[in-house]
């Protein structure tokens, strides 16, 4: 048990996703404009880790077991087809929802946040609880992420930015701060 | 920010002819460079440039995928329906990652173990598949592989660049050796994640100031009453409004 909370937290905070190890960068910046955008997008990407990472243990059992080069083929494979499926289901569930997503709910596909939890968790060799677990987090970890970034973003929409610094500068600049509030949960590491 | 994979800006033509061969292969390094300019790739250009060394091997192993991806999208072009096109793309960038990823394993196993998971997350890398959607897809081989060569070059020279920067604030070193001696106290948080946010954001910066520098140089000309000879010759750029 101690084990399965220890990588929860480690996955959300310790070794969060886009804040310390830089994926899923492309809707962190893209879609953080409002924060029940991100919030949104993050329960999606949520929900396809969780999806993956079951669908990558059963394929890591049964398949790739004999055929370890075809490792990288496989999992972009499902994860798109997973990903189709989310795009009709939130598109027949939710319109509105569909709209504001736009490009960014296909790239999901592309966003590496995905295929590195599948390889992440192939390389730890993760046994099923083990596997959720560590999606669960990873996906916690990006909703965190995207939710703090939104909800600065709309405060900075007031602020007085230099002009030179207008549109990704300071963003980035912004990220570099909350990655820097990040790097204190790596002293949760030598603790435990 | 408002550009991503699919939608890249479009490519430079001058009026009445086609780009020549030295403008497919200059615009990504500089003009419509990947990572600077259309904001791509931002990934691996932040997480892999703690050092030179695995910036370049990072950018050498792209620009390998993106090149041969290139070939074999603009070669099959015609025979790929419309339908299933982003998942051959997909397909083909997958199978020359696994080559690049063994190739890499094989040739240089520590820098291999230092980009870890990155190297075989090339094939979720916007720049790839962007490049195949916008450009491979729709022009012919030879002009694909330049686009593809440039924009590899791009991709390479930004990230050893960040590496650079990176390695000598953060360790005080340039490829492994030891630039500022032993009094020089490393900056430490430039190779810790937040250093790569902090690089590339302060890169843009500076772009955006020499961004700002050009286009009051360009206004100033404008509103000098100078007669201009050579209008003709000036490729296509925003219009000059007098």
């Amino acid at each position: 048990m101690g084990n399965l909370l220890w990588i929860f937290v480690a996955s959300m905070l310790v070794n969060n996703f886009t804040l310390v190890l830089f994926l899923g960068l492309c809707s962190f910046l893209g879609v953080t404009h409002n924060i029940g955008t991100a919030l949104r997008l993050g329960l999606a990407n949520l929900f396809v880790l969780v999806v993956t990472a079951a669908s990558v243990t059963v394929l890591n059992k049964y398949i790739l077991g004999a055929t370890p080069f075809l490792r990288i083929i496989a999992f972009i494979v499902v994860i798109a087809s997973l990903v189709q499926i989310v795009e009709m289901a939130v598109k027949k569930l939710s319109p509105s929802l569909f709209r504001t997503l736009g490009i960014y709910l296909p790239l999901i596909t592309t966003n590496c946040a995905i295929l590195a939890l599948a390889i992440f968790q192939t390389n730890r060799q993760y046994n099923f609880i083990e596997a959720q677990v560590f999606a669960l987090g990873a996906g916690a970890g990006l909703i965190l992420a995207l939710t703090l970034m939104a909800s600065i973003r709309e405060k900075l929409q007031f602020a007085t930015v230099p002009n030179i610094a207008k549109g990704a500068a300071i963003i980035f600049i912004v990220a570099g701060g909350l990655s820097l509030a990040f790097m204190g949960f790596a002293g949760l590491l030598s603790g435990g | 920010m408002h550009e991503h994979c699919g939608s890249s800006a479009a490519t430079i033509s001058v009026a009445g002819k086609g780009p020549t061969a030295a403008q497919d292969l200059l615009k990504g390094i500089w003009k419509e460079n990947p990572v600077l300019v259309q904001l791509l790739g931002g990934c691996s250009t932040l997480a892999v440039t703690n050092s030179v060394v695995n910036g370049l091997a990072m950018g050498l192993a792209t620009l390998f995928v993106l090149v041969f991806s290139s070939l074999f999208v603009s070669s099959l072009r015609k025979v790929v329906p419309n339908e299933v096109r982003i998942s051959t793309y997909v397909l083909i960038i997958a199978t020359f990652t696994t080559l690049a990823d063994m190739g890499l394993e094989a040739l240089v196993p520590e820098t291999h173990k230092a980009l870890g998971a990155f190297i075989a997350l090339i094939v979720a890398n916007c720049i790839v598949l962007g490049r195949q959607e916008a450009f491979s897809a729709k022009n012919n081989v030879w002009r694909s592989v330049l686009d593809a060569l440039g924009m590899g070059l791009g991709f390479t020279l930004t990230l050893t660049m960040m590496g650079a920067i990176r390695e000598l604030l953060g360790a005080g070193s340039f490829f492994g050796y030891n630039v500022f001696g032993p009094r020089f106290e490393p900056w430490v948080i430039m190779v810790l994640p937040p250093g790569g946010f902090f690089t590339l954001g302060a890169i843009l910066l500076w772009l955006g100031w020499w961004r700002s520098m050009r286009d009051r140089r360009e206004r100033e000309k404008a509103a000098a009453p100078t007669i201009q000879f050579h209008a003709y010759e000036a490729p296509a750029g925003p219009a000059k409004v007098a």
